[in-house]
């Protein structure tokens, strides 16, 4: 069966799907990790918020919908079927907003975000440091108290979007005095301030989508702290489920690229390869799974239920799921599959096929996230 | 996650739990595999005193009606305590078998003289009557319903045993367009110590035609949704017992459970099971709106709940370790029936080869 939201949601499918169908650029745009594309997708958002398409489940003061969750996957539905082009404002759309609307003000609201939506600020996460992967609480950027702010010192690495976007958010240790989860507070900041050195990372496909960010000195008004100094820890862990669950990876993008792996097998596949046709199969199922799952979850949390540890069930299963999908792509492509630069539809699968390959590491390795499941789900000893 | 689980149905499915827990099933089913049927027999009435024997008969034959949902419920439980006897057969698929041909063109001739013979337990439920078939559907509808009646079913290529036959006062036999009562010729042992199949014979012809290929094809459906969510339930069943295993047995000076290496089979189990329940509430929500992805669904939910009970079982030996690998082990009945079980009522080859053809038939492929 496939989850039916009503009849609202229903005229809503179809908005969206008739706007993607007229809008959605024909031939996909250059990558969004090179500085073309970067101003490409910048557009792109500018052209969705105008429909008041880009952040359908905000409130409409911020230019949302005030759409229900529900609502919002019936979108990433539609915008993953139309393969529309990737979200350039991903980091601050699913990050940063939740934490908005948790822990900000509401100047800070009424400021960043209406930017936020019309991608006037493009935001990067400033997360991980060369000590502090997995082990995010070694963190040791410093923000130092000064007249009216902070004062930023330090490194941070592996900082998506940060090549080209325009402000970063992130955690820093305010008191030096504190350790580990202690003594963090949660600072926002702009990438071309003065002391930001920005260094782009060529990633294993070759392009920079991501980066080191240096700071040496840079000033951070105290307008710009989420939440009280010194509790960033909390705040950040307390929308950390957003970017492991439903919000970060909606099941779209899986059924969109299930749908289209069928029509791969059907076209390039041989009959006769049972256990090719059983891996396809095995793709499709995995998807379906994922998206049931996915609508139960949202009407549960409709419902009041909450999501914890439970989202990290999800980033594993969505992240394996996504590898296997297109490792499985790649074997049907055969010797093509190597071949870059091919046009849509075959084009899309080398691409994909190395970002899924980031899934399993990034927004807390599966490695992490199954000792969230075993000692927090499953209740075994730490 | 449940798509529709309602508050009845947690009920439902709480008191069938205390139920269970209460009557020492592994203790039964050691006694099952010994050839003493009394213990499990006794859990099997109990289950019909709540209903779970009548939730797919119909109400006008003296049953619940009740949603495939509701059978999924109740099903997961009986995979969860690793009930003997034949439960997707008797419970779901007989049921569903009967309802079918008795709305359909029975052959409305009395038994054959010759038979039946004084050996087939049908025989007692029947009084010694000739009543034609129709009746005959109706009376063991009924005698389902209340757990008066314990039926197996062989339906080759994909069901060649009846299993449980010994155990079961009617066996049905369907092959090709024809349905047949059946007695039970060849034993033969299953791996799982508490399943005996019996190969069957047909005896008398209930029914003949295109009717039988849409009550096969609803048994199939039923059979293989049930023996999905048994296979569910004793994949969580597993996991818990893995976990408490873990937690409990010390190596090196601590629980085997604070390993990481421990910890992340066992997460992984989780995550199977977690993502194969959506697929099996939908198979059962599909199967109760008569959709036309039935097949797919069923299809679908059978692979997902297989392949994590597998990986269930698999994990839970490797935690137990030697003492897991042991008949003396309350492991060993969820081992071996997981092993069973997955094969049973289509394999995983079988099973991915119909979601693939539901998804490459005419037109786009469908968005999962």
């Amino acid at each position: 069966m496939n989850p039916d939201p009503g009849d609202a949601a229903r005229e809503f499918r179809a908005e969206v799907r008739d706007w993607l169908a007229a809008h959605v650029p024909a031939a996909p745009l250059p990558s969004v990790d090179t500085a073309e594309g970067f101003a490409r997708h910048r557009e792109w958002e500018r052209e969705l918020a105008a429909a008041r398409l880009a952040v359908v489940s905000w409130p409409a003061e911020y230019g949302g919908r005030d759409a229900s969750l529900l609502e919002w996957l019936v979108f990433e539905d539609e915008y993953h079927a139309a393969a529309a082009p990737v979200r350039v404002g991903q980091n601050g759309l699913f990050l940063l907003a939740p934490t908005l609307f948790a822990h900000g003000t509401d100047e800070q609201r009424g400021h960043l975000l209406p930017r936020m939506a019309r991608a006037d600020d493009v935001w990067a996460q400033a997360w991980s440091e060369p000590e502090a992967g997995s082990d995010l609480a070694a963190i040791r950027a410093t923000a130092v108290r000064t007249e009216g702010g902070w004062l930023l010192s330090g490194q941070k690495t592996w900082s998506s979007r940060a090549a080209f976007a325009d402000r970063a958010f992130g955690l820093f240790r305010s008191d030096p005095g504190a350790e580990r989860h202690r003594g963090l507070s949660y600072l926002l900041f702009d990438l071309n301030a003065a002391g930001v050195t920005v260094r782009p990372i060529r990633q294993l496909g070759g392009e920079t989508g991501f980066a080191e960010i240096f700071l040496d000195g840079v000033f951070v008004p105290d307008a710009d702290v989420v939440g009280a100094p010194g509790d960033g820890w909390r705040i950040a862990m307390s929308t950390a489920s957003h970017e492991r669950g439903l919000s970060l990876r909606s099941p779209g993008r899986f059924c969109a690229a299930a749908a289209r792996l069928v029509e791969l097998w059907q076209r390039a596949g041989d009959p006769a390869d049972t256990a090719m046709r059983d891996r396809v199969a095995d793709a499709w199922i995995g998807a379906r799974a994922y998206r049931l799952h996915t609508f139960a979850t949202a009407a549960r949390l409709a419902a009041g239920g909450s999501l914890d540890a439970e989202s990290s069930l999800g980033k594993v299963f969505w992240s394996e799921l996504d590898v296997a999908l297109h490792e499985t792509a790649m074997d049907l492509l055969g010797p093509q599959a190597e071949v870059r630069g091919q046009p849509a539809p075959d084009g899309r699968w080398l691409d994909g096929y190395l970002f899924s390959l980031a899934g399993p590491i990034y927004a807390g390795t599966n490695e992490i996230q199954r000792n969230v499941i075993a000692e927090r789900l499953l209740g075994l000893p730490r | 996650m449940r798509l529709a689980q309602s508050a009845e149905q947690e009920q439902f499915a709480a008191a069938l739990h205390d139920m269970l827990t209460a009557a020492d099933v592994p203790g039964a089913a050691r006694r099952w595999a010994a050839g003493d049927r009394s213990p499990g027999l006794a859990i099997w009435r109990g289950l019909a005193g709540l209903g779970v024997t009548a939730l797919a008969v119909p109400e006008k034959r003296g049953g619940l009606g009740a949603s495939p949902v509701d059978l999924v419920v109740a099903c997961e439980d009986l995979g969860h305590h690793a009930l003997p006897g034949p439960v997707a057969e008797s419970v779901a698929a007989v049921p569903g078998l009967l309802t079918v041909l008795i709305d359909q063109e029975l052959d409305d001739q009395a038994p054959d003289d010759q038979a039946p013979d004084d050996q087939r337990p049908g025989d007692q439920r029947l009084g010694g009557e000739r009543p034609g078939n129709e009746d005959l559907c109706a009376r063991w509808l009924s005698g389902l319903a209340a757990g008066d009646l314990i039926a197996a079913l062989a339906l080759p290529p994909r069901l060649p045993y009846a299993a449980d036959a010994d155990a079961a006062g009617l066996v049905l036999l369907v092959e090709g367009d024809v349905a047949a009562l059946a007695v039970a010729g060849a034993r033969h042992q299953s791996l799982d110590p508490t399943r005996s199949l019996f190969e069957a014979r047909g005896d008398q012809v209930l029914a003949r035609g295109p009717a039988v290929a849409d009550a096969a094809t609803r048994a199939l459906n039923l059979g293989t949704l049930a023996s999905a969510a048994q296979l569910l339930g004793a994949g969580r069943a597993l996991l818990e017992a893995s976990v408490r295993h873990a937690g409990q047995r010390v190596q090196f000076g601590q629980p085997v459970g604070a390993f990481q290496a421990v910890k992340h089979h066992l997460a992984d189990v989780a995550i199977g099971l977690e993502f194969a329940r959506p697929l099996l509430d939908a198979a059962a929500v599909a199967v109760a709106a008569g959709s036309t992805t039935v097949p797919r669904d069923v299809s679908a939910a059978k692979v997902a709940c297989a392949d994590a009970a597998h990986r269930a079982a698999r994990v839970a030996l490797q935690v137990h370790g030697a003492i897991g690998y042991t008949q003396e082990h309350d492991l060993s009945l969820w081992l071996t029936k997981v092993r069973a079980l997955i094969p049973a009522w289509g394999s995983q080859a079988e099973h991915r080869a119909v979601v693939m053809a539901a998804l490459t038939g005419d037109g786009e492929a469908p968005c999962p």
